[in-house]
């Protein structure tokens, strides 16, 4: 039988050994009238060769070899190859949640360094071993500043991504949080308005870059929402903060971010990484597993999860969340990333991005085809307007090879008419060179 | 020194390897004109860099094959985690969700150019509908708790579209701590009923606590014990008489696939934890997988997208009418939902049922051969996992089920899930899985056994095991008193 090893004759020993007739005596406290007779519903078992053959062919049933200008959350950066060498590796994908220190050090010490690189990118003193992706990061940012200020509402900026809010809208339904959404015309927050919004708020939470990758007044903000005794959450972006002055330096008290880009395939959208890092001060109300340096028995440098009295095995309903896992390999993979391409190459990719994109953005308004959407300073991501039918357009530049950015009028009508475009090091002039010139033949 | 040194295998960190001039991945050389990149970025360019390693290439990959060499996976040896479900992760699933098709798919892709891979996700859903018998997926939870919260949000929907939320959710005594952490997320409050002797729910216990602002019943099924609840139709019937809804954790999948389906029992809600079930990685604590699966009447609650196929056979991402609204970001955790996937496919229908027939197998055959030595509380056939105490070793000899489960790692082997259920002494919970060898099994007993001789004749010494693991018994006291929970360049040394 395929993936068990216990051969038929076995089985009959087996269930000599332990008094029973057959298999099905073994299912007899399942009751009788709800006892399935057919088994299970499905098409028959594929060997490895037939299984692989369907895979190929259903993976070859996606265009995944378009140049693609799309973001919006999930971004194409180059993976070097020793990231997936060190993932592939049994001992860490095969393991369970490091419960049993003694044999878990591969992973706990990796997620310690992952820690550690995330505290150094956002600046801020204590990071916890990951949430699921930075949607739910942030919803479990907001949970916290609630804990924090006992208050019940937050603000959150329209620059923040739409389907982050919608995650926030759909946790807020079962009353924990109220959730205020404080107008952001060219992504970012506006200022008066939020001030007007932030009485009485738990917390003021924004996206820098900002959805449409304009760069937010963080300062502002950040002193805003001291002054109304509301937590400022920051979602960030990883590889912008190899160039880009750290939350930590204009107030920020929690730092969320989707942290796929280290290291991590798109793969259409998960598994993401739910960054989460916050100062020192809140540490025991922060949620998720963290880990630990210690020392065994023996005196030696160990690593083990700890703070467990905040989670759920052990506080159940009174937990500081009900997350049971992490994405730990995810988390261990943006941390082989980090370290391979260190401070520096982190900072080069980053302003590579950068300087791609704002060639690309010159570019393509010098066709006269698309015009800024907004004048803010951007970083990898930028918004365009475009001048006639952006559904015929993409459709257009699809058949010729091209993912032309992200029609983002799928989140509503005040959009309609924008482009998003992402630029990722992976691009090249050549390749943004030829883009443009279809563009300009449409 | 005649022996000579090893170096430790951990303890030594990634940052504290290198040069200032070690360099491993290095940039492009830039094809595009330089920009003022402080201008650029509205004058926030970063004043001091980030304390990130300094490491070359082979660092980095002896630096990983150490610290892999300190870890222990299923592919190292015997895994019998009650409740994890620590099967094999069949190889042909990794090679398939890193296909390119797969891998370098982006979220927002035309619906056209990702058809094979909306093709695939659509098979999930109605390979989860059939084997769950609750037949509308939705395969955006990121796990087991995410998919907890994603169906209590369901039910709280239902209700509100019924005219009441209601107030209470009712959880057994022998519960995973995610249901209680759910339920409170969820903004209902907990009422908790006790199990019978037999280990089951209590059914005049649940009598008591139903009423008419209860929104739901979360019940494993197989319990957490091991043990298939006789009473189930009888439970579900009574939740819904008081108008509640019957949620089924889905941990323990195992057991039943094939011979019984939660539609069937009278639930109306599971998740499906694939990263157990359906033999996905745990990857040292995910990512995971935790679809939804909900009754017809439910469907349109279920968050959004759902893939859908249109008459001409093409694939669509959809938005449920009444929707919860999304829970994450994108799909969901697509790479684990391709190795699922590909495992369903491997093993088809005959498959799965063989799965939690050898998986109960194995179990009872464990329980038969252990029941001896240790006691065994609830002393009745067992599903896929059972709950061993080691009471009587801590009465007679002072030997903790702690100490055996730290002399279980002397012997190669990794503990069961210990100190639950919260409502077993010293509980050891024993979940084999299908895919080890009878083997494999006998050996687990015979160390098992002779542990339990251990604590007769040395005590002492397993108080103080392990002893042949990387590092030994940590001080977690330490951890939590004074935590040290990231390296800092400040207070560590500079790079």
């Amino acid at each position: 039988m395929r993936f068990i090893p216990v051969t038929c004759e076995q089985q009959e020993s087996m269930l000599r050994a332990i008094g029973a007739r057959d298999i099905d005596e073994l299912f007899e406290d399942i009751p009788k009238s709800v006892r399935l007779k057919t088994g299970v519903s499905l098409a028959r078992g594929l060997s490895e060769i037939e299984l692989a053959a369907e895979l190929e062919a259903l993976s070859a049933e996606n265009a995944t070899h378009l140049v693609s200008f799309l973001g919006g959350g999930c971004y194409d950066h180059y993976i070097p190859a020793i990231v997936d060498a060190v993932v592939s590796k049994p001992a860490f994908f095969t393991a369970y949640t490091p419960y049993q220190p003694e044999v878990s050090q591969g992973t706990l010490q990796a997620t310690y360094e992952y820690q550690s690189m995330v505290c150094a990118l956002t600046g801020m003193d204590v990071a916890n071993a990951s949430v699921y992706d930075g949607a739910t990061a942030l919803v479990e940012a907001a949970l916290m500043a609630a804990r924090v200020t006992k208050r019940h509402s937050v603000v959150v900026s329209e620059g923040v991504h739409p389907e982050w809010r919608d995650v926030l809208r759909t946790y807020a339904a079962s009353g924990a949080i109220s959730v205020v959404e404080c107008p952001a015309p060219d992504g970012c927050i506006d200022l008066d308005a939020l001030r007007s919004s932030v009485v009485d708020a738990a917390a003021v939470l924004v996206s820098c870059p900002s959805f449409l990758g304009t760069v937010e007044d963080l300062a502002s903000v950040g002193e805003i929402a001291h002054e109304a005794g509301a937590l400022c959450v920051v979602s960030a972006d990883p590889v912008l903060l190899g160039i880009m002055e750290p939350p930590s330096s204009f107030g920020a008290d929690i730092v969320v971010g989707e942290g796929q880009s280290l290291g991590n395939p798109m793969s259409y959208g998960g598994p993401g990484l739910g960054l989460f890092a916050c100062r020192q001060e809140f540490l025991r109300q922060m949620p998720g597993r963290i880990v630990g340096r210690t020392v065994d028995v023996d005196g030696r440098p160990g690593f083990v999860l700890t703070m467990q009295t905040r989670e759920q095995h052990i506080r159940r309903e009174r937990a500081t969340s009900n997350i049971c896992s992490n994405h730990s390999l995810n988390a261990i993979a943006a941390g082989v990333y980090l370290a391979a391409v260190g401070q520096e190459g982190l900072a080069g990719i980053a302003s590579a991005c950068v300087a791609k994109a704002h060639y690309l953005h010159d570019a393509l308004v010098r066709t006269g085809a698309f015009s800024p959407a907004n004048g803010r300073p951007f970083g990898y991501e930028f918004a365009l307007r475009y001048e006639g039918d952006v559904r015929a357009m993409q459709e257009a530049l699809l058949d010729r090879g091209y993912l032309a950015g992200l029609d983002l009028s799928r989140f509503g009508e005040r959009y309609s008419g924008m482009v998003l475009f992402a630029v990722t090091e992976k691009r090249t002039r050549a390749q943004m060179d030829a883009f443009v010139e279809e563009v300009v033949s449409l | 020194m005649s022996q000579g040194t090893r170096p430790p295998l951990t303890g030594r960190l990634i940052f504290e390897s290198g040069t200032p001039e070690s360099r491993c991945v290095t940039p492009p050389e830039p094809d595009v004109p330089d920009v003022d990149m402080d201008a650029a970025l509205g004058g926030m360019l970063r004043r001091e860099a980030p304390a990130l390693p300094h490491v070359t290439e082979v660092e980095i990959a002896r630096h990983y094959e150490r610290l892999a060499s300190a870890n222990f996976g299923v592919d190292t040896g015997f895994y019998p985690l009650g409740s994890c479900t620590m099967k094999y992760n069949p190889k042909i699933d990794e090679w398939a969700c890193r296909l390119d098709g797969f891998a370098d798919a982006h979220p927002y892709q035309p619906e056209v150019t990702v058809q094979g891979l909306l093709h695939l996700m659509y098979d999930l859903q109605s390979a989860l509908g059939e084997v769950s018998g609750l037949p509308a997926v939705s395969l955006q939870p990121a796990a087991g708790a995410h998919g907890e919260l994603t169906g209590l949000m369901v039910i709280r929907a239902y209700h509100v579209a019924m005219g009441d939320a209601r107030k209470r959710v009712i959880i057994p005594d022998s519960a995973h701590g995610t249901n209680p952490a759910t339920v409170a997320m969820c903004g209902y409050e907990v009422t908790q009923v006790p199990s019978d002797a037999r280990g089951g729910v209590d059914l005049d216990g649940l009598r008591a606590a139903l009423g008419p602002d209860v929104a739901a019943i979360m019940l494993t099924n197989p319990n957490t014990l091991g043990l298939f609840d006789e009473n189930i139709c009888a439970i579900t019937q009574l939740v819904h008489e008081a108008g509640a809804l019957a949620y089924c954790d889905g941990a323990n999948l195992n057991a039943i696939m094939g011979h019984a389906r939660p539609g069937d029992l009278g639930f109306d809600v599971m998740h499906i934890n694939l990263h157990k079930t359906f033999a996905t990685p745990h990857g040292g604590g995910g990512p995971g997988a935790g679809p939804v699966c909900v009754a017809p009447a439910l469907a349109e609650f279920l968050p959004s997208p759902v893939v859908v196929r249109d008459g001409e056979g093409e694939y669509h991402l959809h938005t449920p009418e009444k929707t919860i609204g999304r829970v994450r970001s994108f799909l969901g955790n697509v790479g684990v939902l391709v190795r699922a996937y590909s495992y369903i496919r491997a093993l088809g229908g005959d498959g799965l049922k063989d799965v939690s027939e050898q998986a109960v197998l194995s179990a009872n055959y464990l329980a038969q051969r252990l029941r001896g030595e240790y006691e065994l509380p609830y002393d009745r056939r067992c599903m896929h996992e059972f709950v061993l105490s080691a009471e009587r070793q801590r009465k007679e000899h002072g030997v903790r089920t702690l100490d055996i489960a730290k002399r279980l790692l002397d012997y190669g082997i990794h503990p069961p899930t210990v100190y639950f259920p919260l409502i077993v002494h010293e509980a050891m919970m024993i979940e084999p899985t299908e895919t080890e060898s009878l083997e494999t099994l006998d050996r687990f007993a015979d160390v098992m056994l002779a542990i339990a001789e251990e604590a007769k004749s040395d005590p002492e010494m397993l108080h103080g095991a392990p002893y042949s693991t990387p590092v030994r018994r940590l001080d977690e006291a330490r951890a939590a008193r004074e935590p040290d929970l990231a390296w800092k360049p400040m207070r560590d040394g500079a790079l």
